[in-house]
């Protein structure tokens, strides 16, 4: 396998080859109740505690449009750049399991409510837009447990119901690494917009990986395996890396690929087929006629627009552009919006330079070890803030910042305090720092000769010795300031 | 008061708002008629106990600003009702009680009705002679081992042998009208969004409509009025201005263009039921509408339409019924053989019949064959009418090509079964409101009935026209009462 800069090929022998990949992303709307009735969708409730009549299909029930789920599918359309469909259809996909109870999953098939979009990534090596084909509506079925019993498979309706989106890229992704910054962009995306909490450990973001591969500059597709429902991005990369080798050692051994459907198995890290082409489920889709098509107006679809925040893109480009970021800073401050709004919260009363050092640096650092995300952060933002402003106005010195910031992440604690309570504060009275230099000159009065002869090298020693006698505290400016008056 | 059950639903409530009668003594009389009529067949469930503690306790405080002041009542046992087994004929909802109610009925118990018992029907409403019943077939109280129609034959049954002075029905391709035909009874199908389906075991969602049926025009419009609501619970309900049905109810029709479509001379068609035609035809002249010619050249397409349309829609809307959640589960070695055991023993042959007709025009490589095409014809159907509407204020024709005919005649024969529907079928698929009323007898003395069809939500119109017609044609039901021993 070559791996230069910016392209992924898998090497056989004296060919190159290509990983195709398109995603169909199934991401939860946050929403207080269902799809297509008034339950409640909280993660980890009681099982079946979360169940209308709707939702377990009894008889003469009727499934009712949440308007608000409409409205959320509609700003992630807004966000993807996506056309918006003003009419859309339900349809009825229909297959028996014992986990979905109206013996159908109302979908959207021939008008889903969003149509072209896209999504820029940013590369190491640049920029790269990936197509946005269509972001549809549907049900969640229910969840079937089948390792409580020995004989029997328990059903809990929960998710029954609740609203999905199903958001299908074109096939434009060429490389785990784009896929990995196509699910965080779009997770980031829909975080913004409040559409998706992107919980990948809850289920509520996981994608059917669709995965073909073709000679180096071929134009054509090669056939595709779809890998169904993987639930994190580093088993979606796994997969593909496997999924990918393998299609590319059946063609290298003369052999033909399946069009089939496939699991991942994460324990031994293989794909495995699950179903052929010729098993495939004839769904059955048609208009569901319990739903009228949904019809949404010029002015609703407004506004929503009105109501869509600064999304990462544009924000990527003010930072850039108002607070002089660097492209790879901004990257790294929009990619959510917690971070972006902590970003923001601590720059309102202190320095933008110190402040992206800090976060990016210390705070991220220090964070990650503890495996905290950022609104879990002991330092509030305010108190960074408080920090930073120390180091500016000379209080502190940027290495004792680094103590009293060990002393923050213990307890969100005011670092004036700090660095009160431990006698933190820099030294920098020129008196004092006369004092103290003049008694660690006097006392290498040999190094000082040295020094006056000509190695000038032993500069570092002497403002080593003056920062350890006075603690860290002395101000290294004005330290270096009087000793090459001194000296 | 001995004849209480031979008073029209208007009298009633006339005389217990008046105090003559009380609903205690009203519902003692329908059920003791009921108890004496076990032979029709017409009751699945009986609740008679509940019924007269209910009339007990309307009595004991009686709301008379109410409009259906503590009548009893069956209704057709594809409504949910709460706390009584709602089994849609089938043997797959045999055990299934429902602890809600559907809209139609809560509307009903709101004006002060008194639930009795759920009616036969055919299974899941599918058939035409409440044969597929998995609770047996219903006698036609006008003679022995005469079908009553269907599907809401139970429905019929009862209304014509005054078991229930009113009640529901529900209409996909006729079920109210051609019973209401075959008994000498009035049914009414309103247009689709009148009645909300809330609470209806499914049949086919797009087809499907509650309506009332009843003895005469007038009691069928006053029920018309209580049950149509606009309900939020039910997305295809549609929120237009409704009338009421029975105080506006008048006689005078004069000027009203009635259309006569051509295309409902088909082949083969009765001479009884071309004379009943000519004669309805002479009865609207003399109430003094106007007779026009008109078209609706798609008919012929309409029957294949809806066998189409409606079996696609049945074959999912029955998806539900698996023996996982609720109703008659056969046991099996693993879900698929559960599956398979619960649906071929829980489901009758018409309903197998349907759902394996659904399934296939749903297919992939038969959807646009079948199932597209369906919906484009169904559409010039509706277009047919749509023109037709341009000249016309109703359309009248006959309800049925034929009378009632005998019990198990056409069982081995599902495509006669199916050409009862053709003059009934077209009015669901173009969701179009329709009443059928009786207007005549055949050379074996069975009632013969005649369709009137309007404008969407022009209820009023064909009730008005029926009502018209009504008293010219003065028709009197031959009940002997054969089956009471």
């Amino acid at each position: 396998m070559s791996k230069n800069k910016s392209e992924y090929l898998i090497n056989r022998h004296d060919n190159q080859y290509e990983v195709v990949i398109g995603l169909e992303v199934h991401a939860q709307v946050t929403s207080e109740s269902k799809l297509f009735s008034t339950s409640a969708t909280k993660f980890g409730a009681e099982p079946n505690t979360q169940v209308s009549l709707v939702d377990a299909a009894f008889p003469g029930m009727l499934p009712v449009i949440n308007e608000y789920c409409v409205k959320q599918a509609i700003k992630t359309g807004i966000g993807l750049k996506a056309k918006i469909n003003k009419r859309s259809v339900f349809d009825r996909k229909n297959y028996f399991y014992a986990d979905l109870p109206q013996g159908y999953q109302i979908s959207q098939f021939k008008d889903p409510i969003v149509g072209e979009g896209k999504v820029i990534l940013d590369m190491p090596d640049g920029q790269k837009e990936v197509g946005i084909e269509r972001l549809h509506l549907e049900q969640d079925a229910g969840k079937s447990i089948h390792d409580l019993d020995p004989k029997n498979t328990f059903v809990d309706l929960n998710r029954s119901g609740v609203a999905l989106m199903e958001i299908v890229s074109k096939p434009d992704l060429r490389s785990p690494d784009e896929v990995n910054a196509y699910i965080k962009k779009l997770r980031s995306i829909m975080r913004y917009l409040g559409t998706c909490d992107g919980n990948m450990q809850e289920g509520s973001l996981r994608a059917d990986v669709n995965v073909s591969v073709r000679k180096k500059g071929s134009k054509e597709f090669g056939t595709r395996c779809e890998i169904k429902n993987v639930n994190s991005i580093k088993f979606m990369q796994m997969a593909i890396e496997y999924e990918a080798n393998r299609q590319v050692d059946l063609i290298e051994d003369g052999k033909t690929i399946d069009q089939e459907t496939r699991l991942f198995d994460t324990k031994k890290n293989e794909t495995r087929s699950m179903r052929s082409k010729e098993d495939a489920h004839d769904y059955r889709y048609f208009p569901d006629p319990d739903l009228l098509p949904l019809e949404v107006t010029e002015d609703f679809i407004e506004n929503l627009k009105s109501e869509i925040p600064e999304l990462p893109d544009e924000k990527k480009k003010r930072f850039i552009e108002k607070f002089k970021l660097s492209p790879y800073e901004a990257n790294i401050l929009v990619s959510d919006i917690e971070t972006s709004n902590y970003f923001e919260n601590v720059i309102k009363k202190s320095d933008v330079k110190l402040a992206t050092n800090w976060i990016i640096g210390e705070l991220f650092a220090a964070l990650n070890e503890k495996n905290l995300e950022i609104t879990e952060s002991p330092i509030s933002a305010g108190n960074l803030s408080k920090l930073i402003n120390l180091i500016k106005d000379g209080t502190i010195s940027g290495k004792i910042a680094k103590t009293v910031f060990e002393q923050m992440m213990k307890g969100d604690k005011d670092p004036k305090k700090i660095v009160e309570e431990k006698g933190l504060k820099q030294e920098s009275d020129p008196k004092a720092l006369e004092a103290l230099i003049d008694k660690v000159i006097d006392d290498n009065r040999d190094k000082a000769t040295e020094y006056k002869s000509g190695k000038v090298k032993l500069f570092g020693f002497f403002v080593g010795q003056v920062m350890k006698v006075s603690g860290g505290k002395a101000n290294p400016q004005l330290v270096n300031e009087i000793l090459k008056k001194k000296l | 008061m001995s004849d209480i059950t031979k008073q029209s639903l208007s009298d009633l409530v006339e005389n217990i708002k008046s105090k003559k009668l009380s609903s205690s003594e009203v519902t003692k009389a329908f059920v003791e008629r009921s108890e004496k009529s076990k032979e029709l067949n017409a009751y699945i469930t009986e609740d008679y106990t509940n019924a007269l503690n209910k009339a007990k306790k309307f009595d004991e405080k009686p709301n008379l600003d109410l409009k259906l002041p503590g009548i009893p009542m069956a209704v057709k046992d594809l409504f949910c009702t709460r706390d009584l087994k709602t089994t849609a004929g089938s043997k797959i909802l045999n055990n299934f009680v429902p602890t809600y109610e559907s809209t139609v009925t809560q509307n009903i118990w709101n004006e002060g009705a008194i639930l009795m018992g759920k009616l036969n029907c055919d299974e899941f409403a599918m058939g035409s002679s409440n044969e597929t019943s998995f609770f047996g077939n219903v006698q036609n109280p006008i003679d022995k081992n005469l079908v009553p129609g269907g599907s809401s034959g139970g429905s019929s049954s009862a209304v014509a042998a005054q078991l229930t002075p009113i009640t529901i029905g529900t209409d996909t391709g006729g079920s109210i009208r051609q019973p209401a035909s075959f008994t000498g009874t009035v049914g009414l199908k309103p247009t689709y969004g009148s009645c909300s389906r809330y609470g209806i075991v499914a049949f086919a969602s797009s087809l499907d409509q509650a309506g009332p049926m009843a003895q005469n025009v007038k009691d069928c419009a006053l029920l018309q009025e209580v049950i149509s609501t606009y309900d939020e619970k039910d997305s295809t309900s549609i929120d237009f201005k409704r009338n009421e049905y029975s105080k506006e109810l008048t006689k005078d029709i004069k000027g009203k263009k009635i259309g006569i479509p051509k295309e409902y001379r088909v082949d083969g068609m009765p001479k009884e039921i071309e004379d009943l035609w000519k004669k309805g035809i002479e009865y609207a002249k003399d109430c003094g509408a106007e007779i026009i010619d008109i078209s609706l050249p798609h008919t012929n397409y309409a029957l294949p339409t809806y066998y189409i349309v409606a079996p696609a829609e049945a074959s999912s809307n029955l998806a539900r019924y698996d023996g996982v959640k609720y109703g008659f589960r056969a046991e099996g070695e693993n879900l698929i053989d559960m599956y398979e055991k619960t649906r071929s023993e829980g489901f009758g042959a018409e309903v197998q019949r349907r759902i394996m007709i659904g399934t296939y025009v749903l297919s992939s490589g038969y959807y646009d064959a079948y199932y597209l095409k369906a919906q484009k014809v169904r559409k010039l159907i509706k277009n047919d009418f749509d023109d037709a509407y341009k000249k016309v204020d109703a359309i009248l024709t006959p309800s049925t090509p034929s009378s009632a005919f005998k019990i198990g005649e056409k069982t081995n024969d599902p495509v006669s079964m199916y050409l009862n529907d053709i003059f009934t079928v077209p009015v669901n698929l173009a969701g179009l409101p329709g009443i059928s009323i009786p207007a005549g007898h055949d050379a074996k003395g069975y009632p013969l009935g005649l369709q009137i069809i309007g404008k969407a939500f022009d209820e009023q119109n064909i009730l008005n026209i029926a009502y018209a017609m009504e008293e010219k044609i003065n028709f009197k039901n031959n009940i002997t009462d054969w089956w009471i021993k």
